[in-house]
């Protein structure tokens, strides 16, 4: 299952200051989306207020709709938590708990939903570990610390444990900027098989990986520092970096900016 | 498996998180309540019973010659004293905190400087009346200097001290380094940019270390039991011979069996809560005017 | 100084070597501030066993054993077993009292409360450090033990026929243990809150998002990632409030009625600590007198540095774990 994502008019404000505006953006399902553009375009912002992550920031708020299969995330009545279990993220850098094993680490979000029983959670750590493509390598030290790992699995590891909650979304932050290249690829393969179950969203500042991994890709950018980030232009992927429609577009694409 | 399966296994858990989560919030809101209490039945009690109780008489009147069950005498030479004793204490803890601090930040990194970091973390932890006695058989008994004005001081730079080093060092470590630098690149030596760039520009925040710390010891009277001793007249010298000082007397009255001095000890610790009060919320807001950044 | 001796170049290559000189005296300074601080707490030592051995000749190990306290008395008897049990009694209380309140107002002020708001109750909570341990005796005595009575009479009445603890045996309550405790308990509940904040406050943004993403509600996050990371830190500023409750003077000398026997009975009157004895005792004791209670200090001091040379050893370990993780 997976779940389109409909934004209309969306502004994110950090206190006074806006930091992007007016996005009318549809994410399809079981495909993947690139957002890319220069840093500070409101790429991450857009995306943290997907699944109201956003507002965990003091003095964050957004305004406009976001629709999730046509239900606004931002209707008083939306249960947050349970918005949250179904939009998952991965953040930037690898952020399993520190504190925790491998295995509990996937656990977490299973135990939170009320699941105790052994054989259900066993099940589905193997399960997520498994899809993450991390299985085969932890599958005999799951009582290790999470933090044990490398880099490229603490990753992999934060992707089997967004996904063992059973998500409909998975939104991801640039997954990839704080891994070596091998490991890069890794997750990238991963994007690509994941997207037959979820509907994914990357962030990206690495237009070859918004290429290889994207079938739509959104082009975010400012005017000036201290203006709002906006979205210029979506479509294909392939007909975004061929070409574009926008001069603004192409100009990053081919490097003149950015 | 099916996510509309999961949800549905799901749901049944969120009622009860919800409960559990709002019980917790509930929880932890209570308890700053709960904190709160005990500092509005102390100030309003110290307000209340201390107007009732002071009076100009109490400000500029000693107990010289006040009979137990006399309603007069007052805090004047207790005030004097502690006004005296703090002094001391500043003279000699304020300076050699700070050059401390400047060893820890500026000097620092080896194993020493962790060790006399270290170290002055602990000496934060000293008893007071630890440090009463220490000057007490040191300075009175060993030196066999006797009770003063003077070993009370030294007490209080005891305790002043550690507290004088741990703020420095962390207002001198918000300095940026390219401060430093900048000096550096101009050829001014080490020393005179640590004295004319780190220092003024951390004084704010080590001006509100500094008032904090004097604040604390204004207020302790163990140490002084044991080396200033006490005493019922005016005493101007703090180097001939026992003193009081106001923690001391406000002490003293409230373990007399008489109202009289009851009353007193409530005139004195509004009279000492003023001083700590005022010492304190002026450094606090100093420090909102610091120049550094998110001090 | 000697410029007119010197060409220009002599100057500018003597430059250098009188800086330095200015650095070496200046690194000199402090240097041996830096020093003083190992001296004084050698000294501390030094001058505080030196003072306590000869009363503790006059009693030799019965010191650790005996309860009563007639140092003056021939021969003299006196010993620091009551005094001992009393002060960690009573701090062992009040630190039961107060860790869960300053635990839930740390976590109320980094996790809950709205950015100004917990400005606000952070300086409140500065405040209830800042008044004087005297004022809080004088408030204790006075105020507090009258209003404590009728709780202590309630829970013996409830229970003190099971729990002996509960149990006042002459039916007077008032100025007990329990009473210093809950005095004691007031002071060291900002401290550990302060100290608690802290470490809750070096707790990484990531670990808090992470929880949140998972869908985990306030107290959930608080659970998953904000208690586990700071666990070691909470350790250590419960050991810190615990060192501060030991040393705590003159309010538990106000509060307490003085006795010397290993009691039990915290709603009765009586009980005392090692400090609270020496502001007590200290006007009327003679020679010997003086000596005990330096050597009952002497006590009180080595408990102290201990528990706070381990509490700051945790913290300092956490603190280092904490900056190896960004």
């Amino acid at each position: 299952m997976s779940k389109r994502i409909e934004t209309k008019g969306l502004r994110a404000f950090f206190g006074s200051f806006l930091a992007v505006d007016g996005i009318d953006l549809t994410i399809e399902p079981k495909q993947v989306t690139a957002l890319i553009g220069p840093s500070g375009c409101g790429k991450s912002t857009f995306i943290r207020s997907l699944n109201r992550m956003h507002e965990v920031v003091p003095g964050a708020r957004v305004e406009g709709t976001v629709l999730l299969d046509g239900d606004d995330i931002y209707d008083p009545g939306v249960d947050i938590t349970e918005l949250r279990r179904t939009v998952g993220m991965v953040f930037q850098r690898p952020n399993p708990f520190p504190t925790m094993s491998i295995r509990d680490n996937v656990a977490a979000g299973l135990r939170l939903n009320g699941v105790r029983r052994k054989s259900e959670l066993d099940d589905a750590v193997e399960r997520s570990l498994r899809m993450a493509g991390l299985w085969g390598e932890v599958s005999n030290r799951l009582d290790r610390p999470g933090a044990s790992l490398s880099g490229g699995q603490q990753q992999r590891l934060c992707i089997a444990r967004a996904i063992a909650v059973a998500p409909e979304v998975l939104l991801m932050d640039e997954p990839c900027s704080a891994l070596d290249p091998v490991s890069t690829l890794t997750i990238e393969d991963l994007i690509v098989d994941l997207k037959d179950e979820y509907t994914i969203v990357v962030v990206t500042h690495n237009m070859q990986q918004a290429a290889r991994v994207s079938d739509v890709t959104a082009f975010f950018t400012i005017e000036a520092a201290g203006e709002p980030g906006r979205l210029i232009e979506v479509g294909e992927t392939s007909k975004i970096f061929t070409k574009p429609d926008d001069a603004r577009t192409e100009a990053y694409i081919t490097g003149r900016f950015g | 498996m099916t996510s509309p399966a999961m949800a549905a296994r799901f749901s049944g858990a969120r009622r009860r998180r919800r409960v559990v989560n709002a019980a917790a919030c509930g929880l932890l809101s209570a308890a700053v309540v709960v904190a709160l209490i005990p500092l509005v039945a102390v100030l309003s009690y110290v307000v209340g019973r201390g107007t009732e109780a002071l009076s100009i008489e109490f400000l500029t009147h000693s107990m010289k010659g006040v009979g137990p069950l006399d309603d007069a005498g007052g805090a004047y030479h207790a005030i004097l004293g502690t006004l005296e004793q703090v002094a001391i204490a500043a003279v000699l803890a304020v300076p050699l905190g700070l050059a401390v601090a400047v060893y820890i930040v500026e000097y620092g990194g080896g194993r020493f400087a962790y060790a006399v970091r270290f170290l002055v973390d602990v000496m934060t932890g000293l008893p007071s009346i630890v440090a009463g006695l220490f000057i007490f058989a040191f300075w009175v008994l060993a030196l066999d200097k006797g009770f003063s004005g003077l070993a009370a001081g030294l007490s209080l730079a005891v305790l002043m001290l550690p507290v004088v080093v741990r703020t420095s060092e962390e207002m001198l470590r918000l300095v940026p380094h390219e401060l430093r630098e900048a000096g550096y690149a101009l050829g001014v030596p080490r020393w005179r940019t640590t004295i004319s760039v780190v220092l003024p520009t951390a004084s704010a925040g080590i001006t509100t270390g500094v008032m904090l710390a004097v604040a604390r010891v204004t207020g302790e009277t163990a140490p002084l039991l044991l080396t200033a001793f006490g005493y019922d007249a005016i005493r101007r010298s703090p180097f001939e011979g026992p003193q009081s000082g106001l923690p001391l007397y406000v002490f003293s009255q409230a373990g007399s069996a008489f109202d009289v001095a009851v009353r007193r000890a409530w005139a004195g610790a509004l009279t000492l809560i003023v001083i700590v009060l005022v010492l304190t919320v002026t450094a606090r807001l100093l420090a909102g005017r610091s120049r550094l950044p998110n001090s | 100084m000697t410029a007119a001796t010197g060409t220009p170049i002599a100057t500018t290559v003597r430059a250098p070597s009188r800086r330095r000189h200015g650095d070496t005296v200046f690194h000199g300074i402090v240097v041996v501030a830096a020093g003083f601080v190992l001296v004084l707490i050698a000294a501390i030592a030094v001058f505080l066993i030196a003072q306590a051995v000869p009363a503790i000749d006059k009693v030799g190990w019965r010191f650790f054993t005996e309860e009563t306290w007639f140092p003056d008395a021939e021969p003299a008897r006196f010993g620091i077993a009551a005094l001992a049990f009393g002060t960690v009694l009573s701090s062992a209380l009040a630190l039961a009292m107060a860790v869960p309140v300053a635990l839930g107002c740390a976590l109320f002020l980094t996790e809950l409360a709205p950015r100004r708001l917990g400005r606000y109750v952070g300086y409140l909570l500065d405040l209830l450090a800042a008044v004087p341990s005297v004022v809080y005796g004088l408030w204790g005595v006075f105020v507090l033990v009258p209003a404590l009575v009728p709780v202590q009479r309630g829970i013996d009445g409830a229970v003190g026929g099971v729990v002996p603890v509960f149990d006042s045996r002459n039916g007077v309550y008032g100025r007990s243990i329990f009473a210093a405790s809950v005095v004691l308990a007031i002071m060291v509940l900002p401290i550990v809150a302060a100290l608690a904040r802290e470490v809750f406050r070096q707790v990484p943004r990531a670990h808090r998002e992470a929880a949140f993403a998972l869908g985990a509600t306030r107290w959930e996050v608080i659970k998953l990632a904000v208690l586990p990371y700071g666990r070691s830190g909470i350790v250590g500023a419960i050991m810190l409030g615990f060192g501060r409750a030991l040393g705590e003077t003159i309010a538990v000398a106000l509060v307490l009625a003085a006795s010397f026997s290993i009691d039990i009975h915290i709603f009765e009157p009586g009980g005392n600590t090692i400090a609270a004895n020496i502001a007590t005792k200290f006007g009327e004791a003679g020679q010997t007198g003086r000596n005990a209670l330096i050597a009952s200090g002497l006590v009180l001091f080595a408990i102290t540095l201990l528990v706070n040379v381990i509490a700051r050893g945790i913290v300092y370990r956490s603190a280092v774990a904490a900056e190896g993780k960004p």
